[in-house]
């Protein structure tokens, strides 16, 4: 029988209709479900009391799948089909990813990376999909029903590669996904800061083994990443490992074998965790060489011991306020996201770097997860439409296209908030050109070899034309999970082509973080860079439409000795446009304009008197 | 006439109201719906409407509209959990058949 859960005024539910919604933290070490029941957000634990699910799936030989913490105690044993960390690879290629630390069996083929397990080859969106469907069954067991969808979380420098893996892998879950949400957006809305009214937050997020720091503005209900950075090898996981030396150091231990490594840094971890709440700890473990450890730590040398550790931390903190071009005193509120934020020695650190006590009293394993249910149960309506929130999120990078030159020409611009379609009417650079090919790009910089390539694809059937007189209009629509499609029509004769973005894989998180400030850093070398670019295209479409003017009327309209100082500029100009001087381009371009402009008028009188020749003055219509 | 909650219900809709951050306390009804002619209505209360009835257990107050109160009358509301799900499960002593998911009910 299914139990009955307290609804908002006037939005009881009829009798089987239940909008069941949960959000999803699909995390990299732990992963967690929540949703919203009776007006209360919460995390859903599975059958022994625990929330966190280890994000670890191991393949079993008799064709099993164990998912959890059970496959998490068989890592060591079984490490090839033991996967752990599936995030890492989602979206990734083998050439993003640094090989020697990974026990898998890679394949080597293009597109995402895909691994050998004793079940065959499996792909990190199925090995995600294992961790889904397990949360998934937990909430329908929890919830009583089917879930109408789920809301699932993504890094906010997650790429579209890597937001369309997530996007697969719930599908592949059998769920219907709502829309995915940036984690950092999601701990910001469990903490309600969305109800404000305009504010700069920053979400300090420090897990197992990831540090990600996210500058948010909220306008207008809408929550904009000004920026991200972070570090993607520092978590809780170092300062268990910083214990661990210690622990070598004072009790003078030799290298130790792999099953006292793992009791130690166990220890090392209950030691730090009890520091949480005590002033001292002691560490006390029986090796199978039969010494004795036995040691006191107290919590003035682990924060000695970890305080390298610490400031590694508030220095992508730093650099993250200034690409925002903010203070540490315009941030109104600091929320603590991971278990490694519940250390007092960060809390302090933390509230001392920004002048002010952070946000703590949500359980920080559980708030983006919360966050997240909050947002599906708006999603699913379970909401009164007054309560509705305008929350949006905005694309990460810009989104553009290739045109001559190599340079990018932004179509949607960073910041837009989606969902968001913009459209632009592009043209043909040669006569008679009846096929165009578009390259979709994502980045801030000028040139297109600096941004990152998201697809391909080619219109066909265009019309045969004058170089200009085609109109292409391009749409570019991006929807609520910041996933691109691109189409592109010509608009006489209707022919379109169109490209689901299929992203190609390419690109380190650092990569997508140091983008932004990239683009600010190599402003002035853009600008040049384009300048120049630009140059080059004008002088090429004046030397082809020379050349073809040359060859039909040259013998004709021109005197040798004309025709050879056109050659001649057409030489200086090619020459100068292998340089990198855009100015002295620009000045021969315009020369050579000149230079030719009688040529073109008695081209244009010879045309005028050809068209008219044997013609009724009346039949012209004039 | 009336209806009551147990106190571990109570403390759960007391918690609920406190976290919401607004109400006067919790809305039972009735609606004509469902595979079996009526279903519950559970609903946080944030005013009092014309003709309620009101009751009071364990520190929370219940509205009732008249028109569903017969079709209540003698009801416990009980806050229970069944394996992994918890939430509430009324008592209804006027109810004679129920359809299988126990949302609704006939009298």
């Amino acid at each position: 029988m299914a139990l009955l859960q307290i609804s908002e005024p006037g939005m009881s539910t009829a009798p089987h209709q239940h909008r069941l919604a949960v959000g999803i933290d699909l995390g990299t070490t732990n992963s967690l479900v929540a949703s919203v029941q009776s007006g209360l957000a919460r995390v859903l634990d599975d059958e022994r009391g625990r929330a966190l699910l280890p994000s670890v799936v191991r393949y079993l030989a008799d064709g099993g799948v164990s998912v959890g913490y059970e496959a998490q105690a068989r890592q060591s044993e079984d490490p090839q089909n033991t996967i752990v960390s599936v995030k890492r690879f989602m979206g990734r290629g083998l050439k993003d990813l640094d090989k020697s630390s990974i026990p898998y069996r890679l394949l080597d083929e293009p597109g995402m990376v895909k691994l050998k397990t004793v079940q065959g080859v499996k792909s990190p969106v199925e090995v995600s999909a294992e961790i889904l469907r397990l949360l998934r069954g937990r909430a329908e067991h929890a919830l009583g029903g089917e879930l109408v969808g789920a809301v699932i979380t993504v890094p906010a420098y997650f790429d579209d590669a890597q937001r369309q893996a997530t996007k697969d892998a719930a599908r592949l879950a059998g769920l219907n996904v709502l829309r995915l949400l940036n984690e950092p957006t999601a701990a910001a809305i469990a903490y309600g800061l969305d109800h404000g009214v305009e504010g700069i937050y920053a979400v300090y997020d420090l897990g197992g083994g990831t540090f990600d720091i996210s500058i948010l503005r909220l306008s207008k209900g809408v929550f904009e990443v000004l920026a991200t950075n972070g570090d993607s090898a520092l978590g809780g996981d170092d300062f268990d490992q910083r214990v661990f030396c210690w622990v070598l150091e004072e009790a003078k231990l030799p290298p130790l074998n792999p099953r006292d490594t793992r009791l130690l840094l166990s220890k090392a971890r209950e030691a730090k965790e009890y520091l949480t709440d005590h002033p001292e700890a002691h560490i006390t473990a029986v090796l199978s060489s039969g010494d004795i450890v036995d040691l006191r730590l107290g919590l003035d040398d682990f924060n000695r011991l970890t305080q390298g550790l610490l400031n590694k931390t508030l220095a992508p903190t730093r650099k993250a306020l200034r690409d925002a071009g903010l203070e540490a005193e315009e941030v109104q509120g600091v929320v603590m996201v991971g278990g490694a934020t519940r250390m007092p020695c960060i809390r302090h650190a933390v509230a001392e770097f920004f002048g002010q006590t952070p946000l703590t009293n949500l359980d920080p394993d559980k708030v983006v997860a919360l966050g997240a249910a909050m947002q599906a149960d708006v999603l699913a309506g379970n909401k009164q439409t007054g309560d509705d929130w305008l929350l949006l999120d905005v694309i990460p990078l810009s989104l553009g296209l290739e045109v001559m030159g190599g340079l990018t020409e932004k179509i949607v611009p960073r910041n837009s908030t989606i969902p968001v379609a913009r459209a632009q009417e592009f043209t043909t650079f040669k006569d008679g050109q009846t096929a165009m090919g578009f390259h979709v790009v994502q980045g801030e910089r000028e040139l297109v070899a600096d941004c990152r390539s998201l697809a391909r694809f080619e219109l066909r059937g265009i019309p045969p034309m004058v170089a200009g007189a085609a109109r292409i209009r391009v749409t570019f629509q991006v929807d609520a999970d910041g996933l691109l499609s691109v189409s592109a029509r010509e608009q006489a004769s209707g022919v379109e082509a169109a490209v689901a973005v299929k992203p190609s894989y390419g690109l380190s998180d650092a990569e997508i973080a140091n983008m932004l400030s990239d683009a600010h850093a190599h402003a002035t070398d853009d600008l040049k860079a384009r300048a120049l670019n630009e140059q080059r295209v004008e002088a090429q479409s004046l030397l082809a439409a020379l050349q073809a003017a040359l060859a039909l009327d040259g013998e004709q309209l021109l005197a040798a000795e004309e025709r050879g100082a056109i050659e001649t500029g057409m030489e200086a100009l090619r020459r100068l446009s292998e340089g990198s001087d855009h100015l002295a381009i620009r000045a021969q371009v315009e020369a050579l304009n000149r230079l030719t402009t009688p040529f073109a008028q008695r081209r244009m009188d010879r045309n005028v008197r050809r068209a008219l020749a044997g013609q009724k003055v009346d039949s012209l219509g004039i | 006439m009336s209806i009551t909650i147990t106190e571990r219900a109570a403390q759960h809709v007391s918690n609920f109201i406190a976290k919401r951050g607004k109400g006067i306390g919790l809305r039972l009804g009735v609606r004509t719906t469902g595979c079996s002619g009526m279903a519950y209505k559970l609903e946080f209360a944030d005013a009092e409407q014309a003709g309620d009835l009101s009751f009071e257990s364990h520190g929370v107050r219940v509205f009732v509209d008249p028109k569903s109160l017969p079709y209540l009358d003698g009801t416990e509301l009980d806050f229970v959990r069944e394996g992994l799900n918890e939430g509430f499960k009324f008592n209804n002593p006027n109810v004679k058949n129920t359809c299988g998911c126990g949302e609704s009910f006939g009298v």
